[in-house]
């Protein structure tokens, strides 16, 4: 590939390399309602059809590489290169559908594929004309086929701005990106605009900080442009650590060029030439495919010296994390990239004015930037009328956990917790009850049934005693038991905690141990005051946001759930049955056949009875293992 | 022991030869060194102090501080069990347990034999498939109690 030298080459590589797309986007613009099949190969139609399956880590999981494969094999064994082209794209979102395989132009959502299926996919809809409808995705009310993804609910109300090209384009392939208006936004600012007005755009647009603070996008770069010094950094900070979150990594894997572009613009506005990522080392596919991303933008001069003809320069390396939640601190982040413990320290000094190796550093996460190029296309007027007026554009929230559809959502700021999980979630699994959602992870807290209708905002979150935190959503049912959530949350956060303050080193580690013996049932009342002072302190008195946000969980849980914590210290019971020790298995006398299996399971011979007799359970004797209850054929034993 | 051969040694040593500067290269050359040796034993970390003109005190300090850093060699087949939020809350703690139960260890260790090793991890973002389990590179999901018993026994 010959370098790219001036604004008016990449516009012509742009419009060049348009046809790649092409199929897509009509397909995109189609609508399955009006539209016909596409035309069967088999009467000789030479019409060109892109088959695009899902690569993110997923899907992956799912076998999804062994389908691209059996595509491959089975079009060439039919000779039909020429006319259908088989692409791995980014992750589609749909996560609990997956393998996801998209067949264009007439628009197919194939949900759910096994390697097993690529054979009649090609045989009954590439070259039959017809589609595939047994893997089609059935509406869950009326059990009709949908083919278009548009008509699902999952994603009638979504808004895709930071995963705009995730399972759209081959994120191998910087020739699709460019043909998606890729690196526009780049040529556009340091052709046209200087830096302040670059930050100035970035001010009006209202964009704030995605890892979790919410801190003005724009302000944080004027701070660091302001700080004079012979050299600056940019660094883009993927190191998600928040368990059940997984938006930047999609980004990362669906969409690579997006991030180089945005730390691109980042350092042209804060007069940065170079870049970091940091990222983290279980994210290998993630790291492939930034890596050949960083590589093709050098390579055809989009990155490195004199870009586009003009005096800016910029170049971006990889730093690996190795696994510490705390990382994702600014400050803590910038030691770990000097190879240090990822300790932080106080700030002011803010890492704008003194950041790695003791440079002036931006620091921004993956999803922020991956919002920047279009933000500088589309203007800052664009982005500003897009969610609530605090909080301008869209979020990415990871949704998993007890509800249908687990996923990657992207909604305007100001959609409803109610609308993220009963319409696009499509409401609890299993028919069972929503109880609470889990956002902003280790850091956030609980939100229940009397939150439901609170527009999601940054502020509205605080508000309610949670936070947006980097965009995770769990969704938990009746039978999750808050107390031991709380307590799962404040094992990882006591195990994440550095150590280096002694509110969060000490503190975490207490607050876990009264949670523990509540789940025990050897919680006192004065247990309970003592979590809620002592949560006040470490909130006061922790050097840092993983500490200070750490008993989160316990005082939303607490706020909401105080019942439940009282059942297990008064009564000494889990109303969810969760809590092992708080448990007791008992006979149901009139299920039980006598038919002697539980007593041979038990362990510890707590149960006795005769042949053809209820059998009884001795309380003294049973160490609550549950050995019995998987064995019995008649649901003859509960536990309660 | 085979495992910290002569020629292992000398490809760290040379890795960190080639390194354009020294300096905050830490973290860099202990992923190196995992990637060779598969674990990070104190020779070692020994060795890595003495290369980088580091004491030892503070790579061990680095090594301990990083989940990704291990200071045991793991098993021939090594069992990840998530305990991502989301897994969790969708019933990982029991499936650990069973893992726990019948290979018979404790915390997270190699068996005796070597043949397997268990560790919990956080998320990998593999959230529609919860509960998750992996052996070596290949993925189980939603993976229960039930399941594991027979997910062991594809490695005997």
């Amino acid at each position: 590939m010959s370098k790219i030298q001036t604004i008016e080459q990449l516009n012509e590589l742009s419009n060049n390399v348009k046809s790649l797309l092409s199929i897509r986007e009509q397909g995109e613009k189609s609508d399955d309602k009006t539209k016909a099949d596409i035309k069967a190969i088999a009467n000789g139609s030479k019409e060109k059809i892109n088959i695009l399956i899902c690569g993110g880590t997923g899907c992956k999981s799912s076998e999804s590489d062994k389908i691209v494969e059996n595509f491959r094999n089975k079009i060439s064994e039919l000779g039909i290169q020429e006319e259908v082209k088989v692409l791995k794209t980014g992750c589609f979102g749909f996560c609990e559908k997956g393998p996801i395989v998209k067949v264009l132009p007439d628009n197919t959502f194939y949900v759910m594929v096994t390697p097993e299926d690529t054979d009649e996919i090609v045989n009954t809809h590439i070259v039959g004309g017809n589609k595939v409808d047994r893997l089609l995705y059935k509406n869950t009310e009326t059990n009709e086929s949908i083919s278009d993804s548009k008509h699902m609910d999952f994603y009638k109300k979504q808004m895709r701005i930071a995963l705009r090209n995730c399972g759209v384009i081959d994120p191998n392939n910087v020739n699709e990106y460019i043909a998606r208006e890729g690196y526009k936004a780049l040529a556009t600012c340091i052709t046209s605009m200087d830096s302040q007005q670059v930050i100035n755009l970035m001010k009006e647009s209202g964009l704030r900080g995605r890892g979790g603070g919410g801190f003005p996008t724009g302000l944080k770069w004027e701070i660091a442009s302001k700080n004079n010094a012979d050299q600056k950094y940019v660094v883009c900070n993927a190191d998600e650590g928040d368990p059940g979150a997984f938006m930047d990594r999609s980004i990362l894997e669906g969409d690579p060029h997006s991030i180089v572009e945005a730390m691109a613009i980042c350092g042209y506005a804060i007069g940065a030439s170079m870049g970091r990522v940091y990222i983290r080392a279980e994210y290998p596919l993630a790291i492939k495919r930034l890596e050949k991303a960083i590589l093709d933008a050098r390579e055809i001069g989009l990155l490195g010296d004199n870009i586009l003809g003009t005096n800016f320069a910029f170049d971006i390396e990889i730093t690996f994390g190795a696994g510490a939640f705390v990382c994702g601190e600014e400050t803590a982040l910038i030691h770990s990239m000097e190879g240090e413990r990822g300790e932080p320290t106080m700030k002011p000094p803010f890492p704008a004015e003194k950041g790695f190796w003791g440079k002036p550093t931006n620091v921004n996460n993956v999803e922020t930037f991956a919002n920047i190029p279009v933000i500088i296309l589309n203007g800052a007027k664009w982005y500003k009328a897009i969610g609530t007026e605090r909080s301008a554009g869209t979020k990415v929230f990871a949704l998993a956990g007890k509800v249908n559809n687990v996923g990657l959502v992207e909604v305007p700021m100001g959609t409803t917790l109610r609308e993220v999980i009963f319409d696009i979630g499509g409401g609890i699994k299993n028919g069972k009850k929503f109880k609470a959602v889990q956002t902003g992870g280790p850091s956030g807290g609980c939100l229940t049934e009397k939150d439901l209708d609170t527009p999601i905002d940054f502020d509205n979150l605080i508000a309610k005693g949670s936070m947006m935190g980097s965009g995770g959503m769990i969704v938990m049912d009746e039978d999750n038991c808050m107390p031991a959530v709380a307590k799962f949350y404040l094992e990882f956060t006591q195990e994440e905690s550095c150590g280096k303050c002694t509110p969060c080193r000490i503190g975490t580690t207490r607050l876990r141990e009264i949670l523990s013996m509540i789940c025990d049932g050897k919680g006192t009342m004065e247990h309970l005051d003592e979590l809620k002072r002592l949560s006040g302190v470490i909130k006061d008195t922790a050097l840092c946001g993983l500490g200070q946000t750490a008993p989160n969980p316990v005082l939303s849980t607490l706020d909401a759930f105080y019942d439940e914590y009282l059942a297990h210290v008064v009564d000494k019971k889990c109303p969810s049955a969760q809590c092992q020790k708080l448990l007791e298995y008992v006979i149901i006398p009139d299920n039980c056949k006598g038919c002697t299996l539980c007593a041979r399971q038990c362990p510890v011979n707590a149960i006795s009875g005769s042949v053809k007799e209820a059998h009884v359970i001795d309380k003294l004797k049973c160490i609550k293992c549950g050995a019995c209850i998987d064995k019995c054929k008649f649901k003859a034993i509960i536990k309660r | 022991m085979e495992e910290l051969s002569q020629e292992k040694f000398q490809e760290l040593g040379q890795f960190i030869d080639s390194l354009p500067s020294k300096k905050g290269e830490l973290i860099r050359v202990l992923h190196k060194a995992q990637e060779i040796f598969g674990y990070l034993p104190k020779e070692v970390q020994y060795f890595v102090g003495r290369k980088l003109g580091v004491s030892t005190a503070k790579v061990y300090g680095v090594v301990t501080f990083y989940s990704y850093f291990t200071m045991s060699p793991k098993g021939k087949n090594h069992i990840s069990v998530c305990l991502g939020t989301a897994c969790y809350v969708r019933g990982a703690e029991p499936v650990l347990d069973e893992f726990r139960k019948i290979l018979n260890i404790q915390g997270t260790e190699t068996t005796p034999d070597g043949k397997f090793s268990l560790c919990s991890l956080r998320c990998i973002g593999a959230c529609g498939l919860a509960p998750v389990v992996t052996v070596g590179e290949k993925v189980y999901g939603r993976v229960t109690k039930e399941m594991v018993a027979g997910i062991l026994a594809e490695y005997k």
